[in-house]
């Protein structure tokens, strides 16, 4: 399987996220400029995290009319897994490819700390190898996280079980309805502030975000029949 | 040339969270009559003489890029400045 980890200038988790794929699950990665038309010879493409052209205007306004993007558009509506984190995330909702927005955190601060996550839907292809409602550490590193969408928008991502992960215990940052990470309604768009690729072996603190990573390969050897 | 003022804020609906901390501390300086603070952006953006409606380009601008409509208002006002 190979995956892709799209760099723009000013993603600074394009390293970890590699070091996950690479060393940790040892399948294929790539890194790819943000002027790359084509995506086609990827399986998954990663998001990551970081302040993609300074964070200028609003987080990811300006990284979602990048070249990439429509490739990573078109990846999606392939179907293939794509996970944006933290930066990543918010670049998603710019490009409307998951609904809503990101506000300043409540408390205005920048937060860096591991958090508690409760694993709301294991049954997509990203949390599969999650037990139900698992409580998940994984680290947090952002000051503009606190998730905002209208109620209607809400009450469809509670129907469709589209919440993948919520903040436990506590809310770090005053997101609507504890929401960490949700994916699309076909359930192949996964975007989440938390940093999984930062939680991929225990030495670093926690190795829960390993199963997220594990869950995308699981998925696609199911779907993909190796040719002897 | 046209000189244009754009302004961005978030929705009546949306909390402020830097709007609610300024508020706060105009309470504590003493000024309680302050009721609501919206904290928002201010753009200004000289264009160029053009055949195309200025009008509808700054609206698509402004819907495109320069807000984003799930969290925020635009309001702009264009000025036809003097060509040099």
């Amino acid at each position: 399987m190979k995956f892709a980890v799209i760099v723009f200038p000013g993603s600074n988790c394009d390293v970890d996220m590699y070091h996950a794929i690479a060393d940790e699950l040892g399948e294929e990665v790539e890194y790819v400029w943000h002027d790359e038309e084509n995506l086609d010879r990827f399986d998954a493409i990663l998001l990551p995290g970081g302040f993609s052209y300074g964070d200028y205007l609003r987080s990811g306004a300006i990284a979602r009319f990048s070249k990439v993007m429509a490739a990573v558009k078109q990846a999606a509506e392939a179907g293939k897994p794509v996970l944006g984190v933290c930066n990543g995330f918010q670049i998603l909702l710019e490009a409307g490819l998951l609904p809503g927005a990101m506000r300043r955190n409540q408390g205005l601060k920048f937060i860096c700390r591991p958090v508690q996550l409760v694993v709301e839907n294991n049954e997509t292809m990203f949390t599969s190898a999650y037990g139900k409602d698992e409580v998940i550490t994984i680290p947090i590193a952002h000051g503009e996280g606190n998730y905002y969408c209208d109620e209607q928008t809400l009450n469809r991502l509670v129907e469709n079980r589209q919440i993948v992960f919520r903040y436990h215990g506590e809310n770090p940052n005053g997101s609507l309805a504890d929401i960490a990470g949700i994916v699309n309604e076909r359930g192949n768009v996964l975007g989440m502030m938390p940093h999984p690729e930062r939680a991929v072996d225990a030495l670093l603190g926690s190795a829960d975000g390993l199963k997220l990573f594990r869950s995308i390969v699981n998925y696609w050897r199911e779907t993909h029949v190796v040719t002897a | 040339m046209y000189k244009v003022k754009v302004y961005v804020t978030l929705r009546e609906s949306v909390l402020d969270p830097q709007g609610t901390a300024v508020k706060g501390a105009l309470h504590s300086l003493s000024y309680t009559e302050v009721k609501d603070v919206r904290i928002g952006k201010f753009m200004e953006l000289v264009i160029e003489d053009t055949s195309r409606d200025i009008d509808k380009l700054v609206r698509e601008m402004c819907e495109k890029l320069l807000s984003n409509p799930v969290i925020e208002d635009y309001r702009y006002e264009i000025e036809e400045a003097v060509a040099r």
